[in-house]
């Protein structure tokens, strides 16, 4: 009997001996944690590195945050950011799995900032995660950039932001600026369809695409709208449904592996024969269309990202740099993970403080500031300053064995035409037929 | 009526964390209290575990917990917390006596696979609500505490603060109810449930009674999330999540109300650190620590207490 009681208090002494170590370890990393570095600058970047929006838009960010993280410290960015790390400081990094939904990446964001002492955070691709980390940024008073997320609400719910920043444009923008392109560039078209993720990013882009069509192309009759739910990954089902309404352009908000899925079997289907697909999110896969998208498939890249970015020293710099250390050139989501970091080194550059800036100082400088990025110039022209103004592109994919993928036919639209102006609501803003746009 | 040892010892926990509330960095105060809110959603499951039942929907009434305090403050202008939790409740009840006329039914993995798809049939309506905010939810307003209005209400002292006080109270009436003559028939239903009907007691009546507080100590739990974090989305309703409230209650285990609390908190922290150490890889090193845990402590983290006790006697 002896026998099996020992083994039992043993185990016993084992796994209270491996409590306390987890316990008095988990203690300490907390308290090393507290001692605050002077010479560095510390940024949190939040990314999906696990789940379905990892592979298309969380790992490109977090590599391009690695790539521009080094060459800021090492001072190789060209002018204006040939300073070597920012404002002098040495820039590091830690990087957190945006997977989990809002509650974690609030509570994260509180981790963050608290535990870890960042100075600064940069991230959120969802919307949902945006929404929720935005007004506890502003609770903690720490400088903050959104650098992807696309929801309109942002700067409604987080009315009069002091902290808080984004990058990039909404998707309003988006897809605003589908409806001109297909104004300008295929005025011939007379049936569109749609088909959107089931969940608030597709609904939200139809509802803002088709009240601008209303607006633009009056004529044309809105045939369909499928709703596939998303990470379907098959879409037999929706492909022959639209089939059936003989659409002449299918437009797709769709992103990562369900856009990929869905133009592949579309096209092996016959349906992209039939008609043009308008993919807002289009370019991120740009590089990986080869015999999948027939030419002419009209792509976005939610702003000059990507494939789109103007020529400049900048963007020669970032896509040569990005293409040498991860295999592929940048996609769009790594463009804009870069103009976030180009956003911080500006605005922390230009804060004038001694040693490291504070969310104040970063705040103060950023807002309403012009900055050089790898999308052309940047102007944080939108709500009350905190939000970027970029002009839309759309253009038309073409491969061919010589040149390799490119994009053809790009339109240009001004931030002017694309956002409603500081202050609006979009949805209003479209309905009343784009009021006070500059479209020339 | 006098307090049973277990009893005093919830007390003196509650004590001693608002006492260190005040010490606390905030990152550890907000992380508290969103253990205890969930332990309380967990504590439901393990309600329904003691009878046999195992409830992969429990999220269902997490949820509505947490959007009756975002949209009783949006569309009611409703400020007071615990009003809102209040208003979660009785939405709660109103939903787990109808479905609980059903539910009781079923036994094993047609209840666990019922209840699940219940709260996927709520989450699929959130989604399709665009004015809700579809999947990106929405923001939930500031909130007050009778008398007190702790600035905009979601400074983390003062929820952390309302969740012990509110988890406090939920322990206590479990830790009595568990005792009780229903709480124990629940027990014997898990072993047989017809000697339970010879015994003249009807089995539907205990189980329908014990789904339905399990539901409203669920909802509270979602009240207290959404309080603290600001913010609901449908992913509340989300089978993953319920799941997730299942792994908690086998982390436990079911011997003690007090195990729910102590599990939660030991998952949220491997989590929080697995994912600041190891952002590349941290659904592995969580899933180790707690596979681990399973295999060492296969009736939970309470069987380290009771097992002292065992050798002690």
């Amino acid at each position: 009997m002896g026998h099996p009681l020992s083994r039992a208090g043993m185990r016993r002494t084992l796994l209270s001996t491996a409590t306390s170590i987890a316990l008095i370890s988990a203690g300490v990393m907390g308290i090393s944690q507290a001692a605050h570095a002077e010479d560095t600058f510390k940024v949190g970047l939040v990314t999906f590195l696990s789940g379905g929006a990892s592979g298309p838009f969380g790992v490109p960010a977090a590599q391009a945050a690695e790539t521009v993280i080094k060459a800021i410290n090492a001072g190789e960015l060209p002018a204006p950011y040939d300073s070597a790390g920012v404002n002098g400081l040495q820039l590091e990094s830690v990087v957190i799995d945006e997977a989990g939904g809002p509650t974690k990446q609030v509570e994260e964001y509180r981790n963050l900032v608290q535990r870890q002492n960042v100075n600064a955070v940069i991230g959120y691709i969802s919307s949902g995660d945006c929404l929720a980390v935005g007004p506890v940024a502003e609770e903690m008073q720490t400088f903050t950039i959104a650098f992807d997320c696309g929801t309109p609400r942002l700067f409604e719910d987080v009315s009069n932001p002091t902290y808080l920043f984004r990058t990039g444009l909404d998707a309003v923008a988006d897809n605003v600026g589908a409806a001109h392109y297909l104004n300008d560039a295929k005025s011939d078209i007379s049936r569109l369809a749609g088909i959107q993720q089931n969940y608030a990013w597709g609904q939200d882009s139809w509802q803002d695409f088709t009240l601008s069509m209303e607006q633009l192309m009056p004529d044309v009759e809105i045939v369909d709208n499928q709703t596939p739910q998303i990470f379907q990954g098959n879409y037999g089902t929706e492909i022959s449904a639209l089939q059936t309404r003989r659409p002449d352009i299918i437009h797709s908000s769709m992103w990562g592996g369900d856009m990929e899925a869905f133009v592949a079997q579309a096209n092996v289907r016959g349906l992209l024969e039939q008609a043009t697909a308008i993919l807002t999110t289009g370019e991120s896969g740009l590089h990986r269309f080869e015999n999948q998208a027939p030419n002419g498939t009209i792509l976005g890249g939610r702003g000059p990202f990507g494939g789109f970015m103007p020529e400049n020293d900048l963007s020669e710099w970032f896509s040569k740099a990005y293409e040498a250390e991860h295999g592929t050139p940048p996609s769009y989501p790594a463009s804009k993970m870069a103009q976030a970091l180009l956003g911080l080194k500006y605005a922390a550059d230009n804060s004038g403080a001694e040693g490291v800036p504070s969310s104040e100082q970063l705040a103060a400088a950023l807002k309403g500031a012009t900055f050089e990025s790898v999308s052309g110039t940047v102007k944080m022209a939108l709500a009350g300053g905190h939000q970027a103004m970029q002009p839309m592109l759309y253009g038309e994919y073409h491969y061919s064995a010589d040149t390799g993928p490119e994009l053809r036919n790009v339109r240009a639209y001004k931030g002017e035409c694309v956002s409603p102006p500081d202050g609006q609501n979009a949805l209003e803003w479209i309905k009343a037929g784009f009021p006070g746009a500059d479209c020339d | 009526m006098a307090l049973q040892k277990s009893e005093i010892m919830l007390v003196v926990a509650a004590a001693v964390i608002t006492l260190l509330s005040f010490a606390v960095p905030d990152w550890l105060a907000f992380t508290t209290t969103l253990a205890i809110a969930s332990a309380m959603v967990v504590l439901g499951v393990v309600m329904l575990m003691r009878a046999g039942l195992v409830s992969f929907g429990q999220g269902l009434y997490y949820c509505i917990g947490g959007y009756a305090v975002g949209m009783g403050g949006r569309f009611l202008g409703i400020t007071d917390a615990l009003v809102l939790i209040g208003m979660g409740v009785a939405v709660t009840v109103a939903l787990a006596m109808l479905l609980g006329l059903l539910l009781t039914r079923y036994r094993e993995i047609f209840f666990a696979m019922l209840t699940l798809a219940f709260s996927m049939i709520l989450y699929g309506i959130l989604v399709k609500s665009q004015n809700l905010g579809s999947t990106d939810g929405f923001g939930v307003g500031n909130w007050t505490l009778l008398w007190f209005d702790p600035e905009g209400g979601k400074g983390s002292k003062t929820v952390l603060w309302l969740a012990t006080a509110v988890g406090l109270a939920v322990a206590l009436f479990l830790n009595r109810y568990f005792g009780s003559a229903i709480g124990l028939a629940c027990e014997a239903i898990r072993e047989n449930e017809v000697r339970v009907e010879y015994m003249g007691m009807s089995r539907r009546q205990i189980l329908y009674i014990n789904y339905v507080i399990a539901a409203a100590i669920g909802s509270i739990g979602g009240s207290l999330t959404s309080l603290a974090a600001g913010h609901v989305d449908p992913t509340m309703a989300y089978w993953t999540i319920s799941g997730e409230f299942v792994f908690i209650a086998l982390l436990g285990g079911t011997g003690h109300v007090a195990a729910s609390f102590i599990a939660a908190m030991i998952f949220i922290m491997v989590r929080t650190y697995a994912v600041e150490l190891f952002p590349n890889s941290w659904q592995l090193i969580l899933g180790t620590v707690l596979l681990l845990i399973i295999l060492f402590l296969p009736k939970g983290i309470w069987s380290l207490f009771t097992r002292k006790r065992r050798v002690a006697s």
